[in-house]
């Protein structure tokens, strides 16, 4: 007997129409690290099948009718697109400084939709409660006005001046200090965040995360730091961020519904929710329809 | 049988734990008709069944923590109080008070012989399954509920009486069974079942045994059968949208109206000139309430006056304050002192939180002169239960006169009281508790008029930010001058008023229809707080710190006036 379907799952499956705003994406499928010369995946990306393979060149095919689709490799991980793809990702400049480690610090499956995993990603609120003495501590739980727009321009949401009291912000730090925070939503499932670095005050350390929609319900989440430390080892860094993730991880897989409600009668937004309220605000302009609950028009 | 889902969903009291599964705070995931629950014992010794999801991202509250008291979402440490499952702390914003009536979904609830009982719906008739009874070790079954009675049923001895106990139960003898029992079958989802048995009285442990054996074979039995056929999907759950207002964010609004019916169910001398009253609901329980808020009390005598819960986190089933009977009276204080009697009914209005507590300090300390301990003791209770630090200071003319001496005693170690000090010992008590300002230190105080202000200035000398400094006046002691004239536009009523000398703001607007919320009129309390969006403002209230006034772009519209010729309100 197979596996009973369970209530939430999609009907989606490879019958249903993704949005243009979706198809027409780069998507990531692979960390590159997953996919060594000769190497070859099969993973899943919108409820499809698909092979990653690296020979002479990197293909990826659609098990089904072995279709082959576009492909590019940026920030360590590897794109694909179900759609006609513009020619290049979001910019992450300082992916490209020469002084950078940049670092793939894992891909991790868990059982939520990606826009819940970004919107967690977005949030202050839960550092003393769920990244308790690393992100943040009781009592210090005031998450402090921010800015936040939708760049048109870009077609982009930036959320500025964020800042969150850390107990130990550093490793030399006696006290607690702010952090300051900058976070942007290029891509309807991937986030990029811009943190002071501790060893370089004109610098900023930049985490992303890469959501890979295997499912409406499961995502892949691919982790990339791209730091100024020349004091950590990479298996310290992964350690660290590895952690971090997997604090959330519970988290996210006890949120119900596991698609993100668009309706905003869905759930309650308070103040510090504002870069959500903005997420959730773009993805139905963009008519995003995969992982969500759309709103239902009355 | 052939009960479809749909008939299930019929509000109905179905079981839904054992007494057994709600161990000291702990928090118990349950499930009917493919409703999540989360169900749990406050330290009271109620039972709350609530939808098993926080209001805020829909994280399952099974994962919260039960601190006896309250549920804390494990998320983002929203709390919710014991019964009314209302949002009583939102810490990213810990200087507010949570303005919204966010509150969980909550389902009726019942405990009889050792089973926990719930209704989907609030119209659910009253429950009928018998006063007295034995649980039985619960059986869960992975079939269709509606298969699992028929089984039961099928299963009796012939010739022995069964009695249907509809939705889905039924007393019976099952064939092996060593007596008689009923059986109540908990619809957790559409193909997934528990039977729970209940007889007369507590049996020995062969007969329990029994019992089981029966009940295990009739699940292996059932179990089959199901496998046989093909299932129906499980029910999807639904999650009721929240109310526009929560969505939109806009403030609530609560007029000056007294919506809560409540009976005086104790009155007791709490020291020296002070009565103790406790206001019980008619039935149920009364609204939630967050430390430092105050409820306005319709007096017989036509007076309108405010005073403070006193109630640690959770207690919701009658709202504790004391009324200090007052020399210069007008009239409110009397009327407690020596009209209210026990068993009276009186009206109180909904309460309203303009004395937040903020739980993001590393110590708090509260300064309390005389009855004005009365906000204070129910911050120190709601700090106490969360393990937070904090230090009491109970000041007094005498032991005798100090109010609620037993309550402020069971706060502990924190506390100390002072009393029959003049003002220079006083001040220098004060100087010494609250010492020069260090990071994430918050002072409350709450006293007489002349106390409050000796604190304050002694607080500002030592370097205290007005922010750290929080208080509340009783009353308005200052001379209110209304002999200016102006204009005030209402912004967004798109509305020009001029109010004359010897009216107030908040006088000519009731006139002209705008609704505005107000409690102690004398710009203590805060209530009637505006937004101000031009215009110089006359401050005369003692709700606002200097800070606040200086910034001008907030005001009391009760007391405060125009310097300017005019105002621009946001309203």
């Amino acid at each position: 007997m197979g596996l009973k379907k369970s209530g939430g799952t999609s009907e989606m499956g490879n019958s249903k129409t993704l949005a243009p705003a979706l198809r027409d994406l780069w998507h990531v499928i692979a960390a590159s690290q997953e996919v060594p010369m000769g190497g070859r995946r099969v993973t899943t990306l919108f409820d499809t099948g698909l092979t990653v393979s690296r020979n002479e060149r990197l293909r990826v095919a659609r098990n089904d009718d072995g279709t082959l689709l576009p492909v590019i490799e940026r920030y360590g991980c590897i794109w694909t697109s179900f759609g006609s793809p513009s020619a290049d990702l979001f910019p992450i400049i300082e992916y490209g400084e020469s002084d950078r480690r940049n670092i793939i610090a894992g891909s991790i499956g868990v059982n939520v939709s990606a826009p819940r995993a970004i919107e967690n990603f977005l949030d202050m609120g839960h550092f003393p409660y769920v990244h308790t003495d690393i992100l943040g501590a009781e009592p210090h739980t005031e998450v402090k006005e921010y800015d936040v727009e939708i760049s048109f321009e870009r077609d982009e949401i930036l959320a500025t001046r964020c800042r969150f009291f850390q107990p130990k912000a550093a490793l030399t730090a006696t006290e607690g200090q702010d952090v300051d925070y900058i976070y942007r939503v290029p891509h309807p499932y991937c986030s990029v965040l811009y943190k002071s670095c501790p060893t370089d005050e004109s610098r900023l350390d930049v985490i992303a995360i890469f959501c890979q929609p295997m499912t409406e319900e499961t995502i892949r989440a691919h982790l990339l730091l791209s730091m100024i430390d020349a004091d950590n080892t990479d298996a310290g860094i992964r350690r660290f961020q590895q952690t971090i993730f997997g604090q959330d991880r519970p988290i996210l897989e006890n949120q119900y519904p596991k698609r993100l409600p668009l309706d905003p009668r869905a759930e309650t937004p308070i103040r510090a929710d504002k870069s959500a309220i903005a997420y959730r605000r773009w993805l139905s302009q963009k008519g995003v329809n995969y992982g969500v609950i759309p709103q239902q028009l009355s | 049988m052939g009960l479809g889902v749909a008939e299930l969903r019929q509000a109905a009291w179905y079981p839904v734990a054992s007494s057994d599964d709600l161990p000291f705070r702990h928090v118990y995931h349950g499930q009917l008709l493919g409703q999540e629950l989360a169900i749990w014992r406050a330290d009271d010794g109620y039972v709350n069944v609530w939808e098993n999801r926080c209001l805020h991202r829909g994280v399952r509250l099974s994962i919260g923590i039960n601190d006896g008291a309250e549920l804390k979402c494990q998320y983002h440490g929203w709390r919710y109080a014991n019964r009314t499952a209302g949002c009583t702390y939102i810490p990213a914003h810990p200087a507010d008070a949570p303005a919204r009536r966010i509150t969980n979904r909550t389902y009726p609830v019942k405990e009889r012989f050792g089973l926990v009982w719930a209704a989907l719906s609030a119209d659910a008739p009253e429950m009928d399954v018998g006063e007295t009874g034995f649980a039985l070790r619960p059986m869960p079954v992975n079939a269709l509920p509606e298969m699992v009675l028929s089984a039961l049923v099928a299963g009796r001895v012939e010739g022995e009486p069964v009695a249907a106990l509809p939705p889905l139960g039924a007393a019976l003898v099952l064939n092996g069974a060593p007596g008689r029992a009923t059986y109540f079958v908990q619809p957790v989802d559409s193909a997934r079942a528990v039977i729970r048995g209940v007889v007369e009285a507590e049996p020995d442990l062969e007969t329990l045994m029994a019992f089981n054996a029966v009940l295990s074979s009739l699940r292996d039995e059932v179990e089959a059968a199901a496998r046989a056929i093909e299932l129906p999907e499980p029910i999807v759950p639904r999650y009721e949208p929240v109310s526009v207002e929560l969505a939109t964010m806009p403030d609530l609004v609560i007029g000056r109206q007294a919506t809560v019916r409540v009976m005086v169910k104790r009155r007791w001398q709490a020291a020296l000139d002070v009565t103790g009253i406790e206001l019980a609901p008619l039935s149920g329980h009364l609204p939630t309430f967050q430390p430092g808020a105050h409820i306005d009390l319709h007096l017989p005598n036509g007076l309108v006056r405010q005073y403070s819960i006193t109630n640690g986190p959770g207690e919701l089933t009658s709202y504790t304050i004391a009324v200090k009977r007052e020399v210069e009276s007008r009239g409110g204080s009397v009327a407690i002192a020596e009209t209210l009697r026990e068993g009276d009914v009186l009206a109180v209005s909904e309460p309203r939180n303009n004395f937040p507590l903020r739980r993001d300090a590393v110590r708090t300390t509260f300064i309390a002169g005389g009855i004005g301990l009365t906000p204070l003791l129910s911050m120190a209770r709601a700090l106490q239960r969360q393990g937070l630090a904090f230090d009491f200071h109970a000041f007094a003319r005498s032991e005798d006169h100090l109010p609620l001496g037993p309550e402020l005693k069971a706060l502990g170690g924190g506390v100390s009281r002072h009393f029959g000090l003049g003002p220079p010992e006083t001040a220098e008590q004060i100087r010494r508790v609250l010492g020069p300002h260090s990071f994430a230190r918050h002072v409350y105080i709450c006293g007489p008029g002349p106390m409050l202000e000796l604190a304050r200035g002694i607080a500002a000398e030592l370097g205290w930010p007005d922010e750290a400094v929080h208080y509340e006046y009783f009353k308005n002691t200052h001379e209110i001058d209304t002999s200016s004239s102006f204009t005030v536009e209402l912004a967004r009523s798109a509305l020009s008023l001029s109010v004359p000398a010897g009216r107030s703001i908040l006088e000519v607007m009731r006139d002209n229809g705008i609704a505005a919320p107000s409690s102690c009129e004398q710009g203590a309390c805060g209530t009637c707080l505006t937004r101000v969006l031009e215009g110089e403002i006359d401050h005369q209230d003692v709700y606002l710190n200097g800070t606040e006034k200086a910034a001008g772009n907030v005001m009391m519209t009760c007391v405060s006036r125009a310097k300017s010729a005019r105002l621009v309100l946001d309203i």
